[in-house]
């Protein structure tokens, strides 16, 4: 059924697209593994207005839908600028504002994927810094230690040891989740397969993107599964 | 000059006040053993010198350093840290780092305070080996250099604290505090960690003991202090607060451990 043309006219266009996936997949995960670290120290702050200005958006960001804050972000920017235009007062704000474009579309989608994984990494590294005992940080000071050396050569490890689960529960999230970004239009994996549909009437490129999650997915389990096993060595 | 010296000590937590006024002395190559019930304030008086706590009133002085002076406010943590260095603490509950091997909990503060060193550029194979050094030699004294690559999780309760005690020692404290360090271990395991602070006693490392081991306290101590509710309700040599107790309260503390 499946001509030689066709096969090879669909496996470039689905690497293509899964180029797009990967480069969606680790731009974010670049930009909000620190992010969600530097979130987590804003939610645990001493000081309160930072504190529940980040629980805030924290609690807004993984309240609504991903697609909902893509969206938003994409066409956000534009929207203002044109009720800006329309605004009788004007000063130095409303005229930046109204100067704002539509954002890039894929500037967008790293934006909203960033700042929504930040915030779920966040919940995630707070919840292993509190599980620390306090003891730990009593032990670095008596011995010497600054707050930055206790942190980093005594607590991080054992966060580290903590949090690889859940994190990995949230990576391969975001490797299926990538998919949203063709609500605004990127051309990602699912996109290039569905297009067959479209052309040729052919359903199975599309399902042939399945293989690409899995075989993506399988082998970031299994790379999670080696370093879990390589913090197997001690326990707390 | 006394090489710990605290006065009038005062530490509240919200209304119930902990310790209220607390003076004592301590002079060097001296043991003092701080004995009382639970709830007593113990482990406040070394937290408070310990910078774990910080006072609410009085002054506290280790080896010629204002540790706390209620006068005194404001102060960086660059040196909170320094006089940091002339204290050290063994803790109930060990918290040894469980990543590490107990080599390198014995060496990490050691060798982190290393880089700081001048020299520690040019010199640091030499400077590392020292460090190294010195921790095998503690734990040598300690009786745990044959497991000095095991993990904190594959020791039983009296080999992590012979390895917090370690641990404590390479940083060199001017006095080194104990508060109740055989409490959490089983009663066949106390024993060599009682061992290990006499050897200690002997060779006139100075220290304060919060302990409830009292035999071993009217051995090891030039000192004793009965804690009663926030208060010191009687001190003096071994003799005079177990043989001839003064306070009713003192006696009757001590009557409980006469079996
Ligand atoms: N961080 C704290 N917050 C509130 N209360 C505390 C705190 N630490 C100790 N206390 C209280 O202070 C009292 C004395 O405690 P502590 O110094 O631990 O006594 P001890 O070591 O003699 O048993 C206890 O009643 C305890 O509940
Ligand atoms: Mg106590």
């Amino acid at each position: 059924m499946f001509e030689r043309e066709i096969l090879e006219t669909v496996i470039p266009r689905l690497a293509d697209g899964f180029v797009v996936t990967l480069e969606i997949f680790f731009l974010t995960l670049l930009i909000s593994l620190p992010a969600g670290l530097l979130l987590s120290f804003g939610s645990m702050s001493k000081f309160k207005p930072l504190k529940y200005v980040v629980k805030t958006l924290v609690a807004v960001i993984r309240g609504t839908p991903l697609v909902l804050q893509l969206i938003v972000i994409f066409y956000g920017p534009g929207l203002l600028a044109t009720w800006a235009q329309g605004i009788e007062i004007s000063n130095f704000f409303i005229e930046w504002m109204s100067s704002w474009h539509v954002m890039d579309r894929f500037v967008a989608v790293i934006v909203s994927f960033s700042l929504n994984y930040a915030c779920y990494f966040s919940e995630i590294y707070r919840g292993g810094i509190e599980s620390i005992s306090k003891g730990q940080y009593e032990a670095c000071q008596v011995l010497g230690m600054t707050k930055t050396q206790a942190f980093f050569k005594v607590v991080l490890m054992q966060v580290v040891k903590r949090i690889l689960p859940p994190m990995s529960n949230e990576i391969i999230t975001l490797v299926k989740d990538t998919s949203l970004a063709r609500v605004i239009s990127i051309y990602e994996l699912i996109w290039a397969g569905e297009v067959f549909i479209k052309l040729n009437g052919l359903l199975w490129p599309l399902l042939a993107t399945g293989i690409f999650y899995l075989a993506f997915n399988g082998l970031l389990t299994v790379i999670f599964g080696k370093i879990e096993k390589k913090l197997d060595y001690y326990k707390t | 000059m006394s090489i710990l010296e605290v006065k009038d000590l005062k530490k509240s937590f919200g209304k119930t006040e902990v310790l209220k006024g607390v003076s004592f002395t301590l002079e060097e190559g001296e043991v003092l053993s701080i004995i009382g019930s639970s709830g007593s304030g113990k482990t406040t008086i070394l937290r408070c010198i310990n910078q774990l706590e910080t006072a609410d009133s009085g002054y506290i002085n280790v080896a010629g350093n204002v540790f706390f002076d209620e006068k005194i406010k404001k102060e960086s943590a660059a040196e909170k840290r320094k006089r940091q260095l002339l204290v050290g603490l063994v803790f109930q509950d060990f918290h040894l780092f469980p990543q590490y091997n107990v080599l390198d909990n014995v060496t990490l503060a050691a060798k982190l305070l290393a880089k700081e060193r001048e020299d520690y550029k040019h010199n640091k194979k030499q400077i590392i080996a020292e460090i190294e050094e010195k921790a095998k030699v503690l734990l040598g004294k300690v009786g745990l250099l044959e497991k000095i690559s095991n993990y904190p999780c594959e020791l039983s309760g009296g080999q992590k604290q012979r390895v917090s005690i370690a641990r404590a020692l390479i940083m060199e404290p001017k006095v080194l505090f104990f508060d109740e360090p055989t409490s959490a271990l089983d009663p066949e395991l106390t024993g060599e960690i009682l061992k290990v602070i006499k050897g200690l006693a002997e060779e006139n490392v100075t220290m304060v003991i919060v302990t409830h081991e009292m035999s071993f306290a009217k051995a090891v101590s030039s000192k004793v202090i009965f804690m009663d509710d926030g208060v010191i309700e009687e001190s003096g040599t071994p003799e005079e607060v177990f043989d001839n107790p003064k306070s009713e309260r003192t006696k009757a503390f001590i009557s409980k451990f006469e079996d």
